[in-house]
């Protein structure tokens, strides 16, 4: 065996991401190569860094931070409770007078307190509606993806079906039978109808991966199904996933205040910003009931959109060159 | 469970040096065609139509054949990634061709498998170390700082450093992913390790170094390999014994020297003459037989002999007889009904007659 360890490798075309040559083998690399510090880096390294330099990404994170920030510290940030009435003030415009920033609604609350509220349980209901989809989609793309056949076939239909209904139209009639509901009651049915979409991307990835000759190898070691589905297959849906899950996040806040907005939502006085809006329609000449919950749902969609846009590129497993 | 043990039992036997460690009887593989609406069988691919081999424990078996003759298949269904159509399957003693897939996981031990595409086979997501680390885990064999050296070990073994556990797959060349493959092959101490194409994908240059670790290995392990090649010239160097596959059959099977020197099928004849020279003052004295029109479709294949499209040779009898794989007078089985021996040298004037 003359090659093993001391001959150099031949000049085949080097592998190395970021210009470095495969080093021979048994050799301690060198890790300055043309000037330049070559580290090895796992794709989500890349992908971090890559995301990190998304202008428009960036603008949309921060924008998040603040509002969803405000919503998960809704205690701290609220200066009244949002069902403290105070009959003395009622629809009084912004002022910084006892920290009415936004003003007070028909029966004298606090009017930032209640919106900042609102971003709270809009902020769960996207969150969870997200979560809970992104999870059964990834189950049941992943079945059927895997396992093909007849098991694939009853799935898909069954996504089928549900990508094809009036999400909207149902989920009012499902409304109006049922009334307003809680918070979980909406997001439940919320994650009802938003699963569809991960399950035909995860399915997607499973039907090509499982072809794949990793698999097969996996497969000759004595792999057992879970182990490929988890070790091999998965961790390629995570990129749609999380890029699927945070647009679903948007669609859900929005679904949710369109709902609310039509008086089938959450049921007041939890105010969600849907919910906030829907009330302002009986003062319409105190614009700031309309404009501030109003303003805060456009800037909840652009942001996730920006960080979606962001994601996306960042993950896209075609690019994978960072220059330090 | 017990059952499970019962059926198992000899599977860890080393074979001895000599003796029969694997054999498959009248391997068939037909993979359905599906079409329509509604996926009906229209058909099948004759992928492996009746195979025959029995390898020895420490032997090399070359099976050689053009792309599209079924090698692949009969390769993993031998080691039953897929599932035979029909025939039988004993390895070790054992008939593992009814193994349940729990029942396969032991003798998975004994029988591995290296890629053609040293690419496609390795998982880019996860580093050298997890890969070849993988079969032990699967077998409950990682346990933490052992396991780490085992990996370690198997990178010196394959000639890789190993500082190379923590990188991945992409960093590497194609000689080297097709090494972390051979790892992972080793990483169970197996008896029969199944080379589709090692050095297929390889670039020309480093082919020898992979054929001659692959070689030093058997020799240090104790491995009985089945070398599957697209040409004869690869595995010369390395088989004993030669199989000659044309469209799902084995067409003519002997000892290196049977198959080198004295060719009996037209097929083998073709395939020899294509192989190039390697002693300088031979080159030029043979032309190569070029075989006419393309490999006909393994959904229908052609009656009696699968050859007779291409066959310089072919009678009326080929078309309506399939001749049996036997020794017909030249030492060893051959598939022709006008098998006569013609020394690669030769061909030149028996082709031109
Ligand atoms: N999974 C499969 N489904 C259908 N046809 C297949 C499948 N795998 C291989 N085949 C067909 O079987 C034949 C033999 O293929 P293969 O075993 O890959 O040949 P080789 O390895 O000799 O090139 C080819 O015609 C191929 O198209
Ligand atoms: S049997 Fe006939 S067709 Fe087939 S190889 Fe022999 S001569 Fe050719
Ligand atoms: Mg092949």
């Amino acid at each position: 065996m003359s090659e093993v360890g001391s001959t150099p490798q031949p000049t085949e075309t080097p592998g190395l991401v970021g210009g470095a040559v495969a080093p021979p083998g048994g050799l301690v690399e060198s890790t300055v190569e043309a000037g330049l510090e070559v580290k090895v880096r796992s794709q989500w390294d890349y992908a971090r860094r890559r995301f990190l330099r998304h202008r428009l990404a960036m603008i949309g994170l921060v924008g998040l931070v603040v509002i969803f920030g405000a919503g998960a510290f809704a205690g701290y940030v609220a200066p009244y409770s949002y069902a403290e009435i105070d009959l003395n003030n009622i629809l009084h415009g912004p002022t910084t007078v006892g920290h009415h920033f936004f003003g007070t609604d028909a029966i004298g609350r606090d009017y930032f307190s209640r919106v900042v509220y609102g971003i709270r349980t809009s902020e769960e209901v996207g969150v969870v509606v997200a979560v809970v989809s992104s999870l059964f989609g990834l189950v049941v793309g992943a079945v059927s993806g895997y396992y093909g056949g007849w098991i694939d076939n009853i799935l898909m239909r069954l996504t089928d079906l549900v990508l094809t209904l009036p999400v909207l139209a149902i989920l009012l009639v499902a409304a109006a039978l049922l009334g307003q509901g809680s918070q979980w009651r909406v997001t439940f049915i919320l994650a009802a109808f938003f699963w569809t979409s991960i399950a035909r991307v995860v399915r997607g990835v499973f039907l090509s991966l499982r072809e794949k000759e990793y698999v097969e190898a996996a497969k000759a070691a004595g792999s057992g199904d879970l182990r490929i589905m988890f070790r091999h297959i998965l961790p390629n849906t995570l990129g749609p996933i999380i890029v699927n899950g945070t647009l679903a996040v948007a669609s859900a806040i929005l679904t949710e205040a369109a709902l609310s907005f039509l008086g089938f939502g959450i049921k007041p006085p939890t105010p969600s910003l849907g919910v906030l809006v829907a009330e302002a329609q009986t003062n319409p000449q105190q614009w700031w009931l309309t404009v501030f919950p109003g303003l805060v749902i456009v800037l909840i969609g652009l942001c996730i959109n920006f960080v979606g846009d962001g994601l996306r590129d960042a993950l896209d497993p075609t690019q994978r060159r960072v220059r330090a | 469970m017990s059952t499970d043990a019962a059926a198992l039992e000899g599977i860890h036997h080393r074979a001895e040096s000599g003796e029969e460690i694997l054999r498959v009887e009248g391997l068939v593989k037909h993979f359905p065609i599906r079409a329509g609406v509604f996926k009906r069988t229209v058909g099948h691919i004759h992928a492996v139509d009746g195979v025959d081999l029995s390898v020895k424990a420490g032997e090399t078996l070359g099976l050689v054949g053009e792309s599209g003759c079924g090698k692949t298949t009969l390769s993993r269904t031998v080691i039953k990634l897929i599932e035979p159509t029909a025939g039988r399957i004993v390895f070790n003693g054992r008939d593992i061709t009814r193994f349940t897939r729990r029942q396969m996981r032991e003798v998975r031990r004994e029988m591995q498998i290296v890629f053609q595409d040293p690419y496609a086979s390795l998982n880019p997501r996860m580093t050298v170390r997890d890969i070849v680390g993988e079969p032990l885990r699967i077998h409950g064999a990682y346990r933490g700082e052992q396991g780490r050296q085992r990996v370690e070990e198997l990178l010196r073994t394959v000639g890789l450093s190993p500082e190379h556990a923590n990188r991945f797959p992409h960093e590497f060349s194609g000689g080297q992913r097709q090494r972390i493959g051979v790892a992972r092959a080793l990483a169970l101490n197996p008896q029969l390790i199944i080379l589709d194409e090692p050095v297929s994908a390889l670039d020309v240059s480093i082919r020898a170094q992979v054929v001659n670790l692959l070689e030093s290995l058997q020799r240090d392990f104790g491995l009985t390999y089945i070398f599957v090649a697209h040409d004869l010239s690869v595995v010369r160097h390395v088989s004993d014994r030669v199989a000659v596959m044309y469209l799902g059959k084995v067409v003519e099977i002997g000892t290196k020297h049977d198959i080198y020197e004295r060719p009996s099928h037209p097929y083998t004849q073709a395939l020899l003459s294509a192989v190039p020279i390697e002693e300088p003052a031979q080159r030029g004295k043979r032309s190569r037989i070029v075989l006419e029109g393309d490999v006909p479709s393994p959904a229908n294949p052609p009656s009696g002999c699968r050859f007779r499209t291409r066959c310089w040779k072919a009678q009326q009898i080929c078309a309506e007889e399939e001749p049996a794989l036997v020794d017909r007078g030249q030492g060893h089985p051959t598939a022709c009904h006008f098998a006569e021996i013609v020394k690669p040298l030769d061909a030149v004037s028996s082709v031109a007659s």
